[in-house]
């Protein structure tokens, strides 16, 4: 097989290698074998996701059709600036978070299960990068469940640490399972007006006849399934304990890839499906979304601020993020849904390596509540100077990519005439610096615990998961200085999903 | 549809629960075939002796035809040539084959689901000694006093 042959089916292969991948791994038995095979199709997915990378930036969107099948018939990969940004954000945080992953894992669940789980952990990356490249309506349930269930499995693995995890997965199961079967209601109902299940086809055929109450009722059911996976705000409370309780390896994982893939989705939807500026759409941004993201962004602020355990502070903190989001996409103007996109991306920067500094000094000192907390700036200075920076990045503070974000997205609100959007930014950023200094405070200004001969108790830290932290804080700061990649791909993404739709 | 969802939100009891997402998947399945289904129709199936005919090969090859090509062609799939076909019924009218292959691969999603469901049930169990709802709760918040 040439060289030539996998470029040109490189967007095929970035779901079928980890998903073929993740069936061999489990295969191998051995945890170190396992590892490392996943570690390779990890590495060969991110290379095909930079292939497209490299193909989109060059100006050109690819289309793949499966089994050349042509386009309203057969299913297409479609990867546009949009979604390639996704592709390529999620095969990265699956590399890394395999990297950091292998000592964490090895304490948090028994040995002989280790195969079986970097299996699952590789074919949950299939499904979630499956949905951000099809193109057709149906296929993008499949993937969605894919990656759902593997997600399932992967969360309730944290049982040997906290039982409660069997129940967080449990409560996920259910509530995710109906988030995707509303989510298949609306894609029947748009299949029973429209005739077809290509996006761009749905949306051709919807642009041609108008929409009628089957095609209303199926927005509606699109819109509240995929809230569900999103963790839209009154739709979250799977959240806080799915990502409390699941291996700190998944925890980074998920926080920093699923619900942004499911977010990509509702925006594919809103956008490209259903074309922006139709009256119930546009209802539904000022009515539901804008209100809920503003809710979400203050209300899950303060209860993060209320949290004892590190772990939902921070799971508290990205509902509130995920509000950003939202409320990024619900203005409709593309510097709105362009903040949004930059948000998302910076979002899984920083939440991530915070989810892996909190793991790393779980590893090394136990960590769950934050008064435990206490002196880990004299005890692992390295993992609490890497929390502090994302911490930063999290809060808004000028010189980290958080800063950029809301930055262009208070510009968008006050081009909107937003003032109330602004207030609920400034808010809950304020919000921010309260979880975010409470950490830092207990980290620096309070004592370490100390062994009985009054020593300072100092721990290394193992050093794959300590590269793949500051592979993250330093994104965090290099996006900061440099943030024409994301912001390109935003921006373009933005102007394509509005242009096409006004035009 | 929504004595399934109605059952997953009132029951306590997980195993109860699962079965309420049951039924709720398999209304959903049943809304989706009974859209596949045209009047005075004929079930999806050609009768005619296996010879698989050059739309079928045509829409397989790789060419670069156009969809409007492609989808010019598709009255002859399924009207057949009139010649060859038997039944006199036939090339009338085909109910849509489309949503029972939606359904056949949503139904393995949903097999795939409820057993990964019953498994963590089954682990539940394990761990807690019950399967109800608000035991499980109450064992939660038991250990957490414990711990303070």
């Amino acid at each position: 097989m040439s060289f030539e042959i996998l470029l040109s089916n490189a967007a095929a292969l970035v779901v079928v290698v980890p998903l073929l991948g993740g069936a061999i791994a489990m295969l191998l038995g051995s945890s170190r074998l396992a590892w490392s095979w996943s570690l390779i199709c990890a590495l060969a997915t991110f290379s095909l996701s930079l292939v497209l990378l490299s193909g989109v930036l060059s100006g050109e969107n690819i289309s793949y059709e499966m089994g050349a099948w042509v386009s309203p018939l057969g299913i297409l990969f479609e990867i546009d600036a949009l979604n390639v940004l996704l592709i390529t954000l999620v095969s990265a945080m699956g590399l890394l978070a395999l990297l950091y992953g292998l000592p964490t894992i090895d304490q948090e669940i028994d040995r002989h299960k280790h195969a079986m789980f970097f299996g699952t952990f590789l074919i949950c990356v299939a499904g979630l990068i499956g949905v951000s490249i099809t193109g057709d309506a149906f296929n993008v349930f499949v993937f969605l469940e894919v990656s759902s269930i593997s997600t399932y499995v992967l969360v309730a693995m944290g049982s040997k640490q906290n039982r409660q995890a069997l129940t967080a997965s449990f409560n996920y199961l259910i509530l995710g399972t109906i988030g995707a079967t509303f989510f298949v209601i609306g894609v029947g109902l748009l299949y029973m007006a429209t005739g077809t299940l290509n996006m761009v086809d749905i949306s051709r055929v919807l642009a041609e006849t108008g929409s009628d109450r089957v095609v209303r009722a199926a927005f509606a059911f699109i819109v509240i399934g995929l809230g569900l996976k999103i963790a839209m705000f009154p739709l979250h409370t799977w959240l806080p304990n799915a990502y409390s309780f699941s291996p700190s390896m998944i925890g980074v994982f998920l926080a920093s890839t699923a619900t942004k893939v499911a977010l990509y989705m509702l925006i594919r939807f809103l956008y490209t499906v259903f074309s922006a500026g139709q009256s119930f759409e546009t209802a539904m941004f000022d009515y539901v979304l804008a209100p809920m993201a503003v809710t979400a962004m203050i209300v899950c602020s303060v209860q993060a601020s209320f949290q004892s355990d590190v772990r939902r502070l921070l799971a508290y903190s990205s509902v509130a993020q995920i509000g950003y989001m939202l409320l990024g996409l619900s203005m409709g103007t593309v510097a709105g849904l362009a903040a949004g996109l930059i948000h998302l991306f910076n979002h899984a920067l920083m939440k991530g390596a915070l989810f892996m500094a909190v793991g790393i000094a779980g590893l090394g000192l136990g960590v769950v509540r934050i008064s435990e907390m206490r002196g880990l700036g004299k005890t692992m200075p390295l993992t609490a100077a890497g929390l502090t920076i994302a911490g930063l990045s999290l809060m808004g503070v000028p010189l980290t990519a958080g800063f950029i974000s809301k930055y262009y997205l208070v510009i968008a609100a006050l081009e909107n005439g937003w003032w109330w959007a602004v207030v609920a930014i400034v808010v809950s950023s304020v919000l921010a610096i309260f979880y975010v200094g409470r950490m830092i405070e207990v980290m620096y200004l309070q004592e370490p615990p100390k062994t009985a001969d009054d020593a300072v108790v100092t721990v290394r830290s193992p050093i794959l998961p300590l590269v793949a932290l500051y592979v993250l804080v330093i994104a965090n700061v290099w996006f900061f200085f440099d943030p024409s990649l994301p912001m390109g791909l935003a921006n373009t993404a933005a102007n394509e999903l509005i242009g096409g739709a006004g035009s | 549809m929504m004595t399934g969802l109605y059952v997953v939100i009132s029951t306590g009891n997980l195993v109860k629960k699962l079965v309420g997402i049951g039924l709720f998947q398999t209304s959903v399945f049943q809304l989706y075939i009974s859209l596949s289904k045209v009047r005075g129709a004929q079930p999806p199936i050609i009768e005619k002796p296996a010879k698989y005919g050059d739309a079928v090969k045509s829409a397989g090859e790789k060419s670069a035809e156009t969809v409007t090509d492609l989808l010019a062609k598709i009255p002859e799939v399924t009207a057949l040539d009139p010649a060859s076909v038997y039944d006199p019924l036939m090339g009338v009218a085909y109910s849509n084959p489309l949503p029972h292959v939606l359904i056949l691969t949503a139904i393995v999603v949903g097999v795939a689901t409820l057993a990964v469901g019953l498994a963590l049930v089954v682990r539940i169990r394990e761990a807690y000694g019950t399967i109800e709802e608000d035991a499980i709760d109450d064992a939660e918040y038991k250990a957490e006093v414990n711990a303070s």
